[in-house]
């Protein structure tokens, strides 16, 4: 016995120097990886959960324009009493005025079509791009990039300007002699299409590019050896290679689209019913922050759980083909 | 079944004039730009032959199979393939398949999607690709990948995908750009015998494009050397090795001594060549060199003997000592420094395991080699 004894004290001794070391570099490892995650806590869902209490809470005349308001001098008890006032009838109010559903459908339309657009128009744009020479490469990249350094609103403000009856574009169409009449683009659906597809062209080119660019010519050099025509080549090796950029692309456009507020308030005029523009008027207009918070929440959750289930599916997918 | 070689030996319709020409290149330029990649280039291979397309890189061997390829169109000549003129034919139109060098295999594709991918572009029927697509499987030995993706799969079996997907449409000919050079060194000699056998089998045109001389010497009926976008010989393996009509050939295919210097007598078959220290060289076949003229004798290392004494009764011997050896155990080469200072190379075989005439550095040594060991290079 007194001989293991002695056996194994030393070996253990040694054995908690490297465990010191691997304890510090495991809590240096952890740090890493605790900065997005507090930054996403911090910055994401602590915002969400006041604006998700916000939508449980009752309008008030008062400052802030809700109640329950959280009064620690109350005391736990206090807490309990305001936690007992929070209801969905927010929510449920929601699905009792069609007003609501209508600007969520519309919302949703306008920004796939949109999506859509900027797709057809980005496509041919990131290839391009991508099959340009290496050495023009930086600069096309750098003209895309390049409207970011005016202001948005600038930008839309420009295109009512270049979409009013008597703005540029029907100018420059009477002057060709393709109309007599001015086009009424400005404040219909057309404009705020318009309007999605500019804002956020850079959005789907740039992750076509890079995706494109990724991709190998011999590839469609083959399949043409391989007796497949150019177009059908394109459907069958390049539209597939790009589908992560397409993928990519869609969603930055579509998720910002759908509560784009500023260009249908601009472009699109009073008749467009879209779901941001619903939320400006119930937050500063009828200054319900609950009903406005559970518009928002709403707004959110029908965003967040298809695209979960998008990369939920899509990292599968990658799995099996890893 | 007759043997691969009897095959191979009995097979040369370049040496019969009433032989159809399969593929002629007739006075094909490419210019890029300002480059001209292939320069007046004229060309005849042959059905069933596998004909190797020589060159160090930038010499044109690329663009000449791109252009039997249809992605590249000539600037000038003609391109005919079985007799038809190939130009303005699309790639996708073309009677050829080609072998990338990249292997170039759908990433999205499966390794049995990625041969049946020609297939299905033909409009083949579904059971009918299904047997083809097994029978490639087996060829290449891939059964059991069936299901993988490129990825997933070593650089050797995606070598073997993409000749499987080149060859799957039973093409007239088939391109193959360096197909073996992402291989290591092992790999690709064991895949050089079956590349051969694979066309033997298939009785396919091949036409592959390599920088390797070895491989080309192995695997190929003829060679063409390529420099600077023009032919330099067309040749059988042996001949380009014993009989280059260039100091480029001799140069750029394995190891060559080349003795510079000027015809002093010329006969109707031997002639002397007086190097510039005053040695002279007798040779046999001396060509097309005048008296006068200046010329290389070139002469590879294996042809030379290296002596400790001066050996009796040989038609050229030299006199110098061992500068450099280099033991590469199935033989040993020397470097041997002649009296005038020039260093010719010369190796043995090591055909016993102890030497009877041990030499070492700074020995004298003479060496000697026959009146025929050599040719007589006047380009």
């Amino acid at each position: 016995m007194a001989e293991t004894t002695l056996a194994t004290t030393p070996s253990a001794s040694q054995e908690a120097v490297p465990q010191q070391g691997t304890w510090l570099a495991a809590l240096t490892g952890r740090l890493v990886i605790i900065i997005p995650y507090a930054w996403l806590l911090i910055l994401f869902l602590v915002p969400f959960l006041i604006v998700f209490k916000i939508s449980l809470s009752q309008t008030a005349i008062a400052m802030p324009p809700y109640s329950p308001t959280f009064d620690l001098a109350g005391g736990i008890s206090g807490l309990w009493e305001s936690f007992r006032e929070f209801s969905f009838d927010n929510y449920l109010w929601l699905t009792e005025d069609p007003l609501y559903f209508n600007a969520y459908v519309s919302s949703v339309v306008i920004a796939a079509i949109s999506t859509f657009f900027a797709l057809l128009i980005g496509f041919p744009i990131a290839y391009g791009m991508a099959r340009a020479p290496a050495t023009v490469r930086p600069l096309l990249l750098m003209l895309v990039i390049l409207p970011f350094w005016t202001s948005f609103l600038i930008r839309v403000y420009a295109w009512i300007g270049i979409l009013k009856p008597e703005g540029l574009l029907n100018q420059f169409l009477i002057w060709t002699g393709l109309i007599d009449q001015p086009l009424i683009i400005l404040n219909t659906h057309s404009a705020i299409f318009i309007g999605i597809v500019y804002s956020y062209l850079p959005f789907m080119v740039l992750p076509l590019y890079s995706a494109l660019e990724k991709m190998d010519y011999s590839l469609i050099e083959a399949a043409q050896d391989l007796g497949c025509p150019p177009i059908s080549a394109f459907w069958k090796i390049t539209f597939p290679l790009a589908m992560p950029g397409i993928v990519a692309g869609c969603l930055l456009v579509f998720i910002p689209a759908t509560g784009e507020f500023v260009i249908p308030d601009l472009l699109g005029g009073s008749q467009t019913l879209m779901i941001g523009k619903t939320l400006w008027n119930e937050f500063f207009s009828n200054r319900d922050w609950p009903v406005s918070s559970a518009v928002a929440v709403i707004l959110l959750l029908m965003l967040v759980v298809p695209m979960m289930f998008f990369q939920q599916a899509q990292a599968k997918a990658q799995e099996q083909g890893r | 079944m007759k043997s691969l070689g009897s095959i191979r030996r009995s097979f040369s319709p370049w040496t019969d004039p009433a032989a159809k020409p399969y593929i002629v290149f007739e006075n094909v330029t490419k210019k890029f730009g300002d480059f001209t990649a292939v320069n007046n280039l004229s060309l005849t291979i042959y059905e069933r032959e596998f004909f190797a397309l020589l060159g160090a890189s930038g010499c044109g061997k690329s663009t000449l199979l791109r252009m039997l390829a249809g992605f590249d169109e000539p600037t000038s000549g003609r391109i005919l393939l079985d007799g038809q003129d190939m130009r303005g034919i699309p790639p996708y139109r073309r009677p050829v398949n080609m072998m990338f060098q990249s292997y170039a295999l759908f990433p999205h594709m499966s390794v049995e999607q990625n041969i049946a991918f020609g297939l299905k572009q033909e409009g083949m029927p579904k059971a009918d690709i299904d047997k083809r697509v097994a029978d490639m499987l087996k060829l290449v030995k891939l059964e059991q990948f069936a299901k993988r993706k490129p990825h997933q799969l070593s650089g050797g079996q995606r070598q073997r995908v993409a000749l499987a997907r080149s060859v799957a449409k039973r093409p007239k000919v088939l391109l193959l750009d360096e197909p073996l050079g992402a291989l290591d060194k092992k790999l690709r000699e064991e895949t050089q015998f079956e590349l051969m056998d694979l066309q033997q089998n298939l009785g396919l045109t091949f036409v592959v494009v390599t920088h390797d001389q070895e491989e080309a010497m192995t695997m190929a009926d003829r060679i063409a050397i390529l420099d600077k976008g023009q032919v330099m010989q067309v040749a059988t393996p042996a001949e380009v090795y014993e009989a280059p009509v260039s100091r480029f050939v001799a140069g750029f295919v394995g190891n060559v001594n080349m003795l510079e210097g000027t015809v002093a007598e010329r006969s109707e078959k031997t002639a002397t060549i007086k190097g510039a220290s005053g040695a002279e060289i007798r040779v046999e076949n001396a060509g097309d060199a005048t008296a006068g003229s200046t010329v290389a004798f070139a002469i590879r290392p294996e042809k030379i003997k290296v002596s400790s004494k001066k050996p009796d009764g040989a038609a050229n011997v030299m006199e110098g000592e061992i500068y450099d050896l280099a033991y590469l155990g199935d033989m040993t080469v020397y470097h041997v420094r002649l009296a005038d200072g020039q260093v010719v190379k010369a190796s043995a075989l090591n055909s016993s395991r102890i030497t009877e005439d041990p030499l070492s550095w700074n020995d004298k040594a003479w060496i000697s080699f026959a009146p025929d060991a050599g040719v007589v290079l006047t380009r």
